[in-house]
Parts: structure tokens; C-alpha cells; sequence
């Protein structure tokens, strides 16, 4: 029985024995199987009905199930030890579902429609129910989009990392400059395009293209590279910066050419990450950058065409078609991205310290 | 090319805490001289102040004279910058460039003040190697990694690369603490050839070393915790193994504390 049972002396532990009884190893099947059919006995009988309902049930009989036989078998701390895994479990399977969903759903819609034609046209002359046609302008318009927000983006966080660590210390500037990079980490998306949108296209007067919203995807990017920056320089062993400092180097030189190569691959995957995170933003593009179904190289004038934007456009049209298209611009963008984060791994391996 | 130290009433501060009050001394030039105490007693500190590294530190200052060959290297306009050029330093933990190569990192002193042809880094790389007695080791494999050396090979990568720069004076912050026994005798006795040509200040926690290495030998000590550091003597390491002046010396080095 249960180890913890009170002893004649009354005291819990005085009986205590090194070896406790344990649940046989085809227990945990055991009790799954016994739970399905348990469930599947109780959906018989009662009007419950559905399969989520039914693995809901499963698993809260089999939690149950597997609780009770483990307390009676192995003892109070062994249950709650089983419980408590089983939970983690559940919680870790609750939380891939979506994921794996999106994942899932997106291959299937978008593979239908993903193909060498889509991937090298644009909706040029496509009526809003036709087929045919692709993506080609989308892909076009992100990955400049995305170039040339990192342009704007890289140098001036990657400098204020650097100051915020190597130069503030604690003084006051550097606490401003960290508080206000908390505060940029939060904007909203639209909050970012409506700022560039005021400036931009209200004062300045420039018509919408693709700049401002370089603009406007920097604002967001900055911060996500600051962050990872600061935290990358701030790994590199100090022991480093002295040997440097004590051969009679500048800091600056040192900084340029010991520290920021030796926290280099960090600093590639952080700003990888960050493209990663503004490649799909939409609303901004939305107010800055308009749409357009052609092929539009310019990223100074005139509308042009992202993955976003497209999936905005094609995905609330009634044809089937267009969601089809739309399915396809998502798979298309999902796969952007998770070649950029395989690029960022590929990089810092290579330019990793051996 | 060596040079001597004075230094006078030098006190060093870590903001407004006092870490090492009035200490004065002098170093011979082409002398080895140690540092020897127990933990915390500014024997590290001093040290670093004699190449303006103890600033580095954010709210660290000092206030004395430290003169090299008569110039202080604390006075107004001097650069640290060109201090540290003059006086090197080799750390306890041996720390090569990990992102260089053992040339790269030897010549790296060189490199990063913009100076030299690409010809000239050659025989440096060859002079600098030789000097800290690493060349016929790694001759053959200058473009590899320099973190790919053993400890003792590192801590002589750190000293080449200290000495290609060509300083005056040489710093040596327990150099030897990290490393094995074999790999301390061939630093001990490299330190004996780098005698003939540079001043050598080191400090270290390990007596035995001192005696063995020194010509001079300081003994620092401490009152008590938050009090500051000060020297106590500072004699010729013959006289201060066998007949020290001062009791405390005498205590610390047969062992009755520290």
C-alpha cells in the first residue's frame, strides 16, 4: 500500500522503507485503453456526442483514471508527480494544435494552387473571377519592402545597442533610450503605419508607395534588433574588451573589430528574426503602400503589391479562386519566412566561435 | 628600451571607496618585480593602475603619480590610449581573440592601430612568437583558431600578442594561476629571457613564485575588510624571503595568515 500510511509510533516517516511499490509498466497504456473504452461506453449510453467532446472525455478520464491508480498503488507523491506530467503534457498538445493546424491548413489550401506560373506572374489583366495568375508583383514588393526596411533598420540598431551597452552604463540617456525601446517594442502595427501615414503623406505630401512603408516597418523592426543586439554584446566576456583595451586599441576599435564580430552570429539571428516579424505586417502597407495587380519595381512611386496586402485583397473577394490565390500568397509568405529563419541558423553556424 | 617606474603616494578608488591608500615604490628598469599579499589587498588594482586600466572600471579614479622614465601617466593631456601602448598587460585568465586566428591575434596589437604593411606582419608575427617561445609549436598552423590552443599555449598566444606591440613595460596579472605546473615552469621561464629586454611588474598569489621569479618582491596587506590596501615593504626578494623588516611580512610569508 501507500508508503506515507502512519506507523504505530504515529509518526509518518518512522516506517519509512527505501523501496516503495511502483505502477507496472503497461499501466499507462492500460488505463489509456481502459479510459477510450470507458468513454466510448459512456457516449453509447448518454446523448453526449461529437469527437471533440469525446477526446475532451478520454483524456479527463484517462487523467482521472491514471491519478486514482497511481495514488493507490504508488503513493500520494508519485500520483502527484504523474499528475502533474500528464498535465504538462495535455498543456504542450493544447498549444501545438493550433500551430500544426495553421501549418496544416495552409499546405493543403495552398499547394492546390502553387505552381511555376504563380510563382513568376501577376494579376495583371485577371478580372476579379478569373483564374490564373500569381503572386509574382507580391513577392516582388515584400522582398524589397523587407531589404530595404532592414537597410534603415540594421545600422541604427544595431548602434544603439552598442551605445545602450559598451557607452550608457546607467546614466540618464541610456535609461531614457532603453525605456523608449520597451515602449516601441509594443506599438501596434497600424499605430506605426497611421505615424508614417500623417508624416508622410499628409505633411510631406508624397503620394502612398512602398517607401513609407519601409518607414513605417522600421519603427517595429528597430526595437525587436535593438533587444536582441543589447543582449548578444552583452554575452561577450569582458575579459575580451580589456585584452583589447590593454594592447592600446580605442574602444571604438575595439568594438568595431573584437566585439561586435565576436557577438556577430546572435546579432544575425536577431535581426533575421526581426525581418521575420515585419515581412507579414499588413496594416501598415495598407495606409502607405496601396495595392496594385502589376508588377511594380519602383519603390518610390506608386503602389505596390506585397504578400500581405494580396492576401488582404484576394481573400475577401467571392471567388473561389481568389481564396484559392490567397491560400497560395499565405503559403508562399509562410515559406519566405521560414527560409529566412533557416538562413539565420545556416549564418550562425558558420560564423560561430569554435 | 625598458623602462623604470616611480610610483608616488598613489591612492585608488572604485567611487568613493578607498581600495589602496599612499602607496609608494620603484621599479628598476629590465627587473622582475612582484606583487605579493593576500586576497582584496590591492595588489591587482595597483597593478592596473600602472596602465591607466583601472579607469576602464565605470566610477573608478585614482590620485598620485605614477612616472615612467619621469613622465606621469597621470597628468593632464596624456592619452591612455598611448599609455597602454607603452605599458602592456597579460591578463590570469588567458583570453586570445576567439574570432582570429593565432596570427591574426598575435598581430592583432598592430592591426587594430592601422599600422604596417602586410609584408612587415610577417617577421613580427615570427619575432613576437619566438619571444613568448611559441613559434615551433604552432609554426605550422598560424591561421588556426587561437582558442583551439591549450591553456598554457594561450597564456604564451596572450604574452606574443602583448609583446609584438613592442612596450616598454610588461604586466602580468597572475599569469601562471590558471595553468599547470609544466605550463607555469616554461612562463617562469620565459619571464627570465623577457627580463633582458622589458621591465616585468607581476603580481601573484603564489609565495613560491615570487621567490623564485622576482628580483624585487612588494608585500601588500590589508587592515581589515572595507579598510584600504597599502604596501608594506618592498625590498630584494633574497631579503624579503629571509630576514623581513616589517612583522606582517614576516607572518604572511611563513604562513601564519593569508
Amino acid at each position: 500500500m501507500a508508503t506515507d500510511t502512519q506507523s504505530p509510533t504515529g509518526h509518518p516517516d518512522s516506517d519509512l522503507r527505501l523501496s516503495g511499490q511502483r505502477l507496472p509498466r503497461w499501466a499507462v497504456p492500460a488505463t489509456a485503453a481502459g479510459s477510450v473504452v470507458l468513454t466510448l461506453a459512456v457516449f453509447a449510453l448518454t446523448p453526449l456526442q461529437g469527437r471533440a467532446d469525446f477526446l475532451v472525455a478520454v483524456g479527463i478520464v484517462f487523467l482521472l483514471g491514471q491519478t486514482a491508480a497511481s495514488f493507490l498503488v504508488e503513493g500520494r507523491r508519485h500520483a502527484v508527480d504523474r499528475l502533474a506530467t500528464n498535465v504538462v503534457y495535455t498543456c504542450f498538445v493544447l498549444a501545438i494544435i493550433p500551430l500544426v493546424a495553421v501549418i496544416v491548413t495552409v499546405l493543403v489550401h495552398g499547394l492546390k494552387v502553387v505552381n511555376l506560373t504563380f510563382l513568376t506572374h501577376s494579376q495583371r489583366n485577371i478580372g476579379p473571377t478569373d483564374t490564373g495568375g500569381g503572386v509574382y508583383h507580391a513577392i516582388i514588393g515584400t522582398l524589397e519592402i523587407a531589404f530595404v526596411t532592414s537597410l534603415i533598420s540594421i545600422p541604427i540598431a544595431v548602434l544603439v545597442a552598442v551605445y545602450l551597452v559598451e557607452y550608457g552604463g546607467r546614466g540618464l540617456l541610456a535609461r531614457l533610450v532603453t525605456f523608449f525601446v520597451d515602449v516601441m517594442t509594443g506599438i501596434p502595427s497600424i499605430v506605426a503605419g497611421l505615424f508614417i501615414y500623417v508624416v508622410w503623406i499628409l505633411t510631406l505630401g508624397f503620394q502612398r508607395s512602398g517607401f513609407p512603408a519601409c518607414l513605417a516597418l522600421a519603427i517595429l523592426m528597430i526595437p525587436v534588433v535593438v533587444r536582441s543586439t543589447e543582449e548578444m554584446l552583452k554575452l561577450v566576456p569582458n575579459e575580451l574588451r580589456e585584452s583589447s583595451l590593454a594592447l592600446g586599441v580605442p574602444k571604438w576599435r575595439t568594438i568595431l573589430r573584437v566585439v561586435i564580430p565576436t557577438a556577430l552570429p546572435g546579432i544575425i539571428t536577431g535581426i533575421m528574426l526581426g525581418v521575420a516579424r515585419v515581412a507579414g505586417e499588413t496594416a501598415p502597407l495598407l495606409l502607405l503602400t496601396g495595392y496594385t495587380q502589376s508588377i511594380n519595381f519602383n519603390l518610390f512611386s506608386g503602389p505596390m503589391a506585397a504578400l500581405p496586402t494580396l492576401i488582404f485583397d484576394q481573400a475577401g473577394r467571392p471567388s473561389q479562386s481568389a481564396v484559392d490565390r490567397a491560400w497560395g500568397a499565405a503559403l508562399v509568405l509562410i515559406v519566405i519566412v521560414m527560409l529566412l529563419n533557416l538562413v539565420a541558423r545556416v549564418i550562425a553556424r558558420l560564423t560561430r566561435v569554435r | 628600451m625598458a623602462k623604470r617606474i616611480d610610483v608616488a603616494d598613489l591612492n585608488v578608488y572604485y567611487g568613493k571607496f578607498r581600495a589602496v591608500e599612499g602607496v609608494t615604490f620603484s621599479v628598476e628598469p629590465r627587473t622582475i618585480t612582484a606583487f605579493i599579499g593576500p586576497s582584496g589587498c590591492g595588489k591587482s588594482t595597483v597593478l592596473r593602475s600602472l596602465n591607466r586600466m583601472h579607469e576602464v572600471l565605470p566610477g573608478a579614479r585614482t590620485e598620485g603619480k605614477v612616472a615612467i622614465d619621469g613622465e606621469d601617466i597621470y597628468g593632464p593631456g596624456v592619452d591612455p590610449v598611448n599609455v597602454r601602448r607603452t605599458i602592456g598587460m597579460v591578463f590570469q585568465k588567458p583570453n586570445p581573440f576567439p574570432t582570429m586566428s593565432i596570427y591574426d591575434n598575435v598581430v592583432a596589437g598592430l592591426k587594430l592601430r592601422g599600422r604596417m604593411k602586410r609584408s612587415g606582419l610577417d617577421e613580427v608575427v615570427e619575432k613576437s612568437l619566438r619571444g613568448a617561445n611559441l613559434w615551433e609549436e604552432v609554426k605550422d598552423r598560424l591561421d588556426r583558431p587561437g582558442s583551439g590552443l591549450s591553456g598554457g599555449q594561450q597564456q604564451r598566444l596572450c604574452i606574443a600578442r602583448a609583446i609584438a606591440v613592442e612596450p616598454q613595460v610588461l604586466l602580468m596579472d597572475e599569469p601562471c594561476s590558471a595553468l599547470d605546473p609544466i605550463s607555469t615552469l616554461a612562463i617562469e621561464d620565459l619571464m627570465q629571457e623577457l627580463k633582458e629586454r622589458y621591465t616585468i611588474v607581476i603580481v601573484t598569489h603564489n609565495m613560491q613564485q615570487a621567490a623564485r621569479v622576482s628580483d624585487r618582491t612588494g608585500f601588500f596587506n590589508i587592515a581589515g575588510t572595507g579598510q584600504p590596501g597599502k604596501l608594506i615593504e618592498m625590498d630584494d626578494t633574497t631579503k624579503m624571503f629571509s630576514t623581513p623588516t616589517e612583522k606582517a611580512t614576516e607572518d604572511y610569508i611563513t604562513g601564519r595568515f593569508g
